[in-house]
């Protein structure tokens, strides 16, 4: 016994390779799928479930789709699946929705400068990122501009907006405006003023208590009523007004929450060292806040976004009106899978993006706090 | 303590730094300082010690108005302390603050907690805060940890940042509550440690400490505080040996006899 001259703990030899079973895809496949009984049963019905639909799906949407078609009935010659000749034939439409044909680059350039606007707003570490900020601070009138016309371009009324483009243009207006007006009602909730303070909280408590149905539907009548006879007030303007108030109350509670969260010694602080109010919000407090706030932001702002659908009721083509209307189309009737799921994918990439960016952002700001 | 009472008649001798005269305190209906009156010099070092709930952090609470006193008279730097905004900033502006939590600021490196009052308040070119911030930094001796954030220290740290965080401002006056009583007692010698420099600095300390050794090395005048008033104030060699109290001998056993 005496000659071993090292030992080890049983299993921890360096020499010695994990036994089958203990490594590689096996071993993933024993800890995920099959570590018991349940589980197993648990995989097995479920590859059988995805048996069962992808494969079909899989089919419809792609090996009996038919892409090149005149009508209903020549889709159904050609194919049992998806009739995509369909949307191919409607896309411009539920993209522009009755923007002029001869107009639609403006649409297509003004989205465009949207992506390049986000760019500085999304990510700190762009370069040249405060030049490029005063051109995001300047995009909603170059886009303003862009999509009415005016000043050398001919106009268009905003009863020819429709499809994609409304949806993308009321989400955009009200993710926007809503945060920066969210944050002030939720300071304006927490103010030791007392009029601000009851403003802020009967503006938030109403607009919260009221379905955005109903402030649409207000938006579109009512309105009438308390404005001067013979005012024409845009109704594409009032409903941004409205679904940007609607979404303001939803960021002003989760930016309170995040207030809520910051200590009280964060506020001494700031205060015993001479910041002012709105120094000491902007450069200690919110970063704060709002960090903790992103993921009910940006929850918020997907609802909304979705929400934008809505002013279908009031009587704007947004991407879910034009698809219905297209759905009622003597040569098309009745294919309502193909526009529902266009639709479905629009909103999904959309809203996913926002969701991953979400993520993103949270992990980001999260480093400096570990350990 | 009649006869110091006269001497607060006149709050614009240039020596007095702080001055606190009738001053008196209510949360609620709960009286919670009565009638305190404080004096404190150009250069002086005065700690504050006394139970709990009596009152002593309230007291240096009021100094730069996080706590506002009822009735009564604050002046610092013959600034008198009022609802005015401006006068509350410019007290600030010269009253350093040392929390027990710290209160650093978790979302900013050390460095920018430390440059960010010079360049808000004032108005320091960034270049020029963030020489001044590294060498107080390198005078609480981390400035190795200048771009680290302050949830990456230890707390014997995080409460040495706090102090190079206040120094930066070039405070006239620096206000501690109770700095070390969050620290686990191998950290508390650090940041004592740094105070005792500071104190040989010339700075005006008001230190609410429980730190005993701390008064007697480095206090000019110790304030003992019960029940929200001023019960004793004396040099520590008197404070300790011959307490004149009843209620500082009873404090003083306790404190000290373990």
């Amino acid at each position: 016994m005496s000659e071993v001259t090292q030992s080890y703990v049983p299993g921890t030899h360096p020499d010695m390779a994990p036994p089958a079973g203990q490594r590689g895809i096996l071993l993933w496949l024993r800890k995920n799928l099959f570590s018991s009984w349940a589980n197993s049963i648990m995989t097995i019905v479920g590859i059988y479930l995805l048996y069962k639909i992808v494969p079909p799906m899989f089919n419809w949407a792609v090996v009996d789709a038919v892409m090149y078609a005149g009508n209903r009935e020549e889709c159904q010659a050609l194919g049992s699946g998806a009739c995509w000749a369909f949307i191919k034939d409607r896309y411009r439409i539920l993209i522009y929705g009755f923007y002029p044909e001869e107009l639609r680059w403006r649409v297509d350039v003004s989205f465009l400068l949207l992506c390049a606007a986000l760019v500085p707003i999304l990510f700190d570490n762009a370069p040249m990122r405060k030049p490029w900020m005063l051109f995001s601070v300047s995009y909603p009138f170059i886009a303003g501009w862009l999509l009415l016309g005016g000043a050398g371009l001919t106009p268009v009324g905003t009863d020819e907006f429709g499809g994609m483009m409304l949806n993308t243009v009321v989400g955009v207006t009200g993710i926007a405006f809503s945060l920066p007006l969210g944050i002030l009602l939720a300071l304006g909730r927490q103010s030791h003023l007392p009029i601000v303070k009851s403003v802020s909280m009967c503006f938030i408590e109403f607009i919260r208590g009221v379905p955005l149905i109903t402030l649409l539907f207000v938006a579109s009548t009512m309105l009438n009523y308390f404005l001067p006879p013979g005012t024409t007030f845009d109704l594409l303007l009032r409903v941004l007004i409205m679904v940007t108030l609607f979404s303001a109350a939803y960021i002003a509670e989760v930016v309170r929450g995040g207030l809520q969260a910051i200590p009280n010694g964060q506020y001494e602080a700031a205060n015993s060292m001479g910041l002012k109010y709105w120094q000491s919000m902007r450069l200690i407090v919110l970063p704060q806040a709002l960090k903790i706030s992103i993921p009910g932001i940006v929850n918020t702002f997907i609802g909304l976004f979705k929400d934008t659908t809505l002013v279908l009721i009031i009587g704007l083509l947004d991407i879910l009106g034009i698809g219905r209307s297209s759905m009622a189309d003597a040569k098309w009737n009745g294919l309502s899978n193909e526009v529902y799921i266009s639709i479905a994918i629009f909103f999904f990439i959309a809203c996913f993006g926002m969701s991953r960016y979400s993520i993103y952002l949270e992990g980001k700001l999260d480093k400096g706090y570990k350990r | 303590m009649a006869e110091s009472n006269a001497a607060f008649a006149t709050s614009a001798e240039d020596d007095d730094l702080i001055v606190i005269k009738d001053m008196h305190k209510w949360y609620g209906d709960f009286h919670v300082l009565k009638n305190i009156n404080l004096t404190v010099k150009r250069g002086e070092r005065i700690v504050v010690c006394g139970p709990s709930g009596s009152g002593k952090s309230t007291m240096i609470r009021c100094i730069n108005r996080l706590e506002e006193h009822q009735k009564g008279h604050i002046f610092v730097d013959n600034i008198e302390l009022t609802n005015d905004l401006k006068q509350i900033d410019a007290i600030r502006r010269e009253v350093g603050m040392v929390f027990q939590h710290f209160n650093l600021f978790p979302h900013l490196t050390v460095l920018e907690n430390c440059t960010l009052g010079p360049i808000w308040v004032r108005q320091t070119p960034k270049a020029e805060a963030d020489e001044a911030a590294m060498a107080y930094l390198e005078k609480v001796k981390i400035p190795e940890q200048a771009l680290k954030y302050p949830g990456q220290l230890s707390g014997g740290q995080q409460q040495r940042v706090a102090i190079a965080r206040s120094l930066c401002m070039n405070p006239r006056i620096m206000l501690f509550d109770e700095p070390t009583s969050a620290l686990d007692p191998e950290m508390i010698k650090e940041v004592l440690d740094t105070m005792i420099e500071l104190a040989e600095t010339g700075m005006t300390m008001l230190c609410v400490t429980h730190e005993m050794g701390f008064a007697k090395t480095v206090a000019d005048r110790v304030v003992f505080m019960d029940e929200g008033e001023i019960i004793e104030a004396n040099e520590p060699h008197q404070f300790f040996d011959n307490p004149q109290h009843e209620r500082t001998k009873l404090f003083l056993s306790q404190i000290l006899g373990h």
